[in-house]
């Protein structure tokens, strides 16, 4: 069902690529589609005890146990609409699958990688460490994630 | 896959693990002296097939290794050597080493011949010397003494002179049928040495007589070789059983260096004609009537000769096993939901939906069960596993220990099976290394010198259990409590029952401790094994007794992929809590309820105080309630006893639940042994009480509010 390879089989192309791009917290964000598995409707999560406070918990992805994770909560963004974000897109880095609660989808953005820059350098700023780049479309920043650094390292990936 | 020989090779080595199964088993039964003479056969026809079957492989390390070993159960077979426990037990080391080369050759790994070399050196010595006295007493006919000696050099290099021997072998109709052909067995005979062929055709009848599927040839041989009776038996091995067949030394083999022409002439036998000194031309001979005498390659409605064989089994690629089993796991979730949707569509009671959803419930879980057996293995391998254990732990510290097992045809999921064999090491070694006294302590007891470890495994009540037993001087109980205070693991003035002093030996602290010597107590490690048991929800608990042993319980759930469970509610979330967890429900009433300390209660069954938990708390999903009077709770507990009450809000159901990890998804939570999947499509958690229990046992304050410990997964 999940396959690890797929993320990683368009290697070595230097033309432009897909990105998806969503809000989360009001801003603009990206995550290169072959990351991306499916985009679904809110769900009611079953929380998980002791789990940090951005884990809602997990669902029920037609038979597996699928982790959602508050992406706002992760970026510690502060969100007031509690009830708007209600999107998830159920992300696969390697043979991990999150699902990734964010405010709205809103494009398919195709950027070559010439037109991506590096973050500038905040040191002080803990979130710098989750964006890899950041391009400009629209004249809007858009943030690109890197999903690696957002997903919380597992035992097992250790072992 | 694409290589054939690829695939070929693998089935080779697939088939070796289970010739090596049997070699073990052979060994052990001729061990536990209740072998037999086939019991000997089927030890050396394992070998043999690995021997062959690395031979078309040309993995020379493992044929020559199993051809050393072969020549040594040879002589056994033959009756030339005696299967004392010495000789089983240097067999034993043998066929793990037969093990190890396998793996070897299926791995490439480099051999390294330090290990085998002085097993070679002790399987020479075997074979050099014990022939000597046995076969004088074996072969009492008239036998000069003087070829005894010329005998006995089976593999010895030098200028020894080739024995003859005489070979009566007729075969009967089965060979035939079995599309056996002793042209070539008298080729491969040929290839030993030099061989004069002699076919009696006395039984031969009159050509009208002549019954096509009856064998009616027989031959007498006549070989001058370098090799033992072994080679020679070998050249029979495929027609074992399907001919009679006689291999004797030469009588009239005279001592000085014969040449065959000359023994030939001094065949008695040879008198029956058709025998001629050059070896190369007499096969074709009497070859030839055979194959008109026994021309029935078509089926005959004998019965098979492979009717000896146990059952037909097929092998099955374990991911497809795998997938079968998640495809049933959704079936149930999936019944589940209809029946639900059923409720909620009002249908009447009676109606044929309904009825028609019972039966497709009954069918479900029968397909399940079924599914979960294919699962299913005997413990037998890992036992024999074990086995290996034992010999070497107890080689490595001189103490003479005998593995005694039971119940092998067990049958537990095969992910419980290998998951298993890490902590059953553990427990195996430290039995011998820490449970039995030395062999001079035992005897100073009033115990065998040999000591005893038992290895069990049965079904109760719906669980597996495997024991591991030893006759050993039990746990010293001061000592243990004594180090336990030392490392600061208990308070200094604390009164502890036998078995909870036992248990100590389970605390992770007790394990990194310096292992003071003649602490006869286990504990290196003890608290890895009970965490890799439970985490496959099993439990383990101890019992020892001063002076006769102590004996470890593990107990198993049959599968891992299902479950029984009660189905609660706490703080509008549904939890699942396993069945066998829980020893009884009640509704707890101001008399049970007693504050202890200033943030836990403790509540009173009968007679006996058990902290109360509140699960919601503990999970942090709300505050402690104010009031637990008329509250709901489980009484978990393990084999050994009570744990915890647990408080619910609610119970709502008892079903089966199909388990999903959550650890390949998210982590280990603590607490919580997994998730599934509820009939209306929600994921409920599935408690894991006993480890909630311990992760609760310091900090349940259900008095004052609780600040649930984040245990963060980013870090």
């Amino acid at each position: 069902m999940i396959d690890p390879d797929t993320a990683q089989d368009r290697t070595g192309d230097t033309a432009a690529r897909e990105y998806l791009s969503f809000l989360v917290g009001g801003q603009d964000y990206c995550i290169d589609i072959m990351q991306v598995r499916e985009i679904r409707g809110g769900a009611k999560a079953t929380p998980l005890p002791h789990s940090p406070s951005y884990m809602r918990g997990v669902i029920n992805l037609r038979g597996t146990v699928l982790p959602i994770m508050d992406l706002a909560g992760r970026l510690d963004l502060t969100v007031d609409t509690n009830g708007l974000r209600n999107v998830i897109i159920v992300v696969a880095n390697g043979a991990r699958v999150v699902g990734l609660m964010v405010d709205a989808v809103s494009d398919i953005l195709a950027i070559s990688p010439d037109d991506l820059q590096a973050p500038p350098d905040l040191p002080a700023d803990q979130q710098r460490s989750f964006i890899s780049a950041l391009t400009i479309k629209e004249n809007r920043m858009i943030r690109l994630l890197d999903l690696g650094a957002i997903l919380p390292v597992a035992d097992e990936d250790v072992a | 896959m694409s290589d054939p020989m690829a695939e070929i090779r693998a089935s080779f080595f697939v088939e070796c693990e289970e010739l090596l199964e049997a070699l073990q088993d052979g060994l052990q039964t001729l061990y536990d002296e209740m072998g037999d003479g086939e019991t000997v056969n089927v030890v050396f026809r394992a070998v043999h097939s690995i021997k062959g079957g690395a031979g078309a492989f040309g993995l020379d390390t493992l044929v020559a290794f199993a051809h050393r070993f072969e020549t040594a159960l040879d002589l056994v077979r033959s009756g030339h050597l005696s299967a004392s426990p010495d000789v089983l037990k240097l067999f034993f080391t043998c066929s793990d080493i037969l093990t190890d080369l396998v793996r070897e050759a299926r791995d490439d790994i480099p051999h390294d011949p330090t290990r085998t070399d002085p097993i070679l050196a002790e399987l020479d010595t075997l074979l050099g010397a014990t022939p000597a006295d046995d076969v004088a007493e074996d072969d009492p006919i008239d036998f000069e003494v003087t070829t005894l000696s010329l005998d006995l050099d089976l593999d010895a290099p030098g200028e020894t002179e080739d024995p003859t021997w005489d070979i009566t072998f007729t075969p009967g109709p089965l060979l035939y049928a079995n599309g056996n052909e002793p042209q070539f067995l008298f080729r491969a005979l040929r290839d030993l040495g030099d061989l004069t062929v002699t076919c009696h055709d006395n039984d031969l009848p009159p050509l009208e007589a002549l019954d096509c599927e009856h064998a009616h040839l027989g031959w007498t041989l006549r070989l001058t070789t370098p090799e033992g009776r072994g080679a020679i038996a070998d050249a029979f091995d495929f027609v074992e059983g399907l001919c009679s067949l006689d291999i004797m030394r030469a009588d009239d083999a005279p001592p000085p260096p014969a040449d065959l022409p000359d023994l030939a002439e001094l065949d008695d036998l040879a008198a029956l004609s058709g025998e001629t000194p050059d070896p190369e031309k007499p096969i074709p001979e009497p070859v030839r009537p055979t194959s008109e005498t026994a021309p029935s390659p078509e089926p005959s409605p004998r019965p098979a000769p492979a009717a000896a064989t146990p059952r037909a089994t097929v092998r099955v690629d374990l991911d497809r096993i795998d997938r079968l089993v998640n495809l049933v796991g959704e079936i149930v979730i999936n019944q589940a939901m209809l029946s639900q949707s059923v409720d909620a569509a009002g249908v009447p009671p009676n109606s044929p939906v309904r009825t028609g959803l019972e039966e497709f419930q009954q069918l479900t879980r029968d397909i399940q069960e079924s599914v979960m057996m294919i699962r299913a293995q005997p413990v037998k391998s890992l036992f024999q596993r074990m086995s290996r254990i034992v010999r070497e732990a107890s080689a490595a510290i001189g103490k003479d220990v005998r593995l005694r097992t039971e119940g092998e045809n067990t049958e537990v999921d095969k992910t419980v099976i290998e998951r298993l064999a890490d902590p059953l090491t553990h427990m195996i070694r430290n039995a011998v290394d820490h449970g039995l006294e030395p062999g001079d302590a035992r005897e100073a007891a009033g115990k065998p010198r040999e000591g005893t470890v038992q290895l069990t495994a049965l079904h109760r009540s719906g669980r597996v259990v495997i024991e591991v037993a030893d006759d050993g001087a039990g746990i010293n109980r001061p000592k243990v409590l004594a180090k336990a205070i030392e490392k600061e693991l208990i308070p200094a003035d604390s009164q502890l029952t036998d078995s909870e002093i036992d248990n100590l030996l389970f605390l992770p602290g007790f394990s990194t401790a310096d292992r003071i010597s003649n602490l006869s107590g286990r504990g290196v490690g003890m608290d890895v094994v009970r965490n890799a048991i439970q985490a496959l929800g099993g439990r383990v608990t101890i019992q020892s007794e001063p002076g006769q042993g102590t004996t470890f319980s593990i107990s198993l759930p049959l599968t891992l992929a299902v479950l029984d469970g009660m189905v609660v509610r706490v703080a509008r979330e549904t939890l699942v809590v396993p069945l066998n967890a829980i020893f009884e429900t009640l509704a707890v009433t101001p008399d049970d309820l007693r504050a202890f300390g200033p943030n836990t209660h403790v509540i009173n069954i009968r007679d006996t105080f058990v902290p109360l938990i509140d699960l919601g708390a503990e999970l942090g999903y709300r505050h402690p309630l104010q009031d637990y009077t008329g509250s709901v709770v489980l009484l978990i507990g393990q084999e050994d006893g009570l744990a915890a009450a647990v408080v619910v809000d609610a119970i709502e159901d008892q079903r089966q639940v199909v388990i999903k990890g959550l650890q390949e998804a998210y982590g280990r939570v603590p607490g919580i042994a997994a998730a599934t999947i509820l009939g209306d499509g929600q994921i409920a958690l599935i408690l894991d009480p006993i480890d909630l229990v311990a992760q609760a046992s310091g900090h349940t304050q259900p008095a004052k509010p609780v600040s649930p410990q984040k245990i963060g997964v980013s870090s």
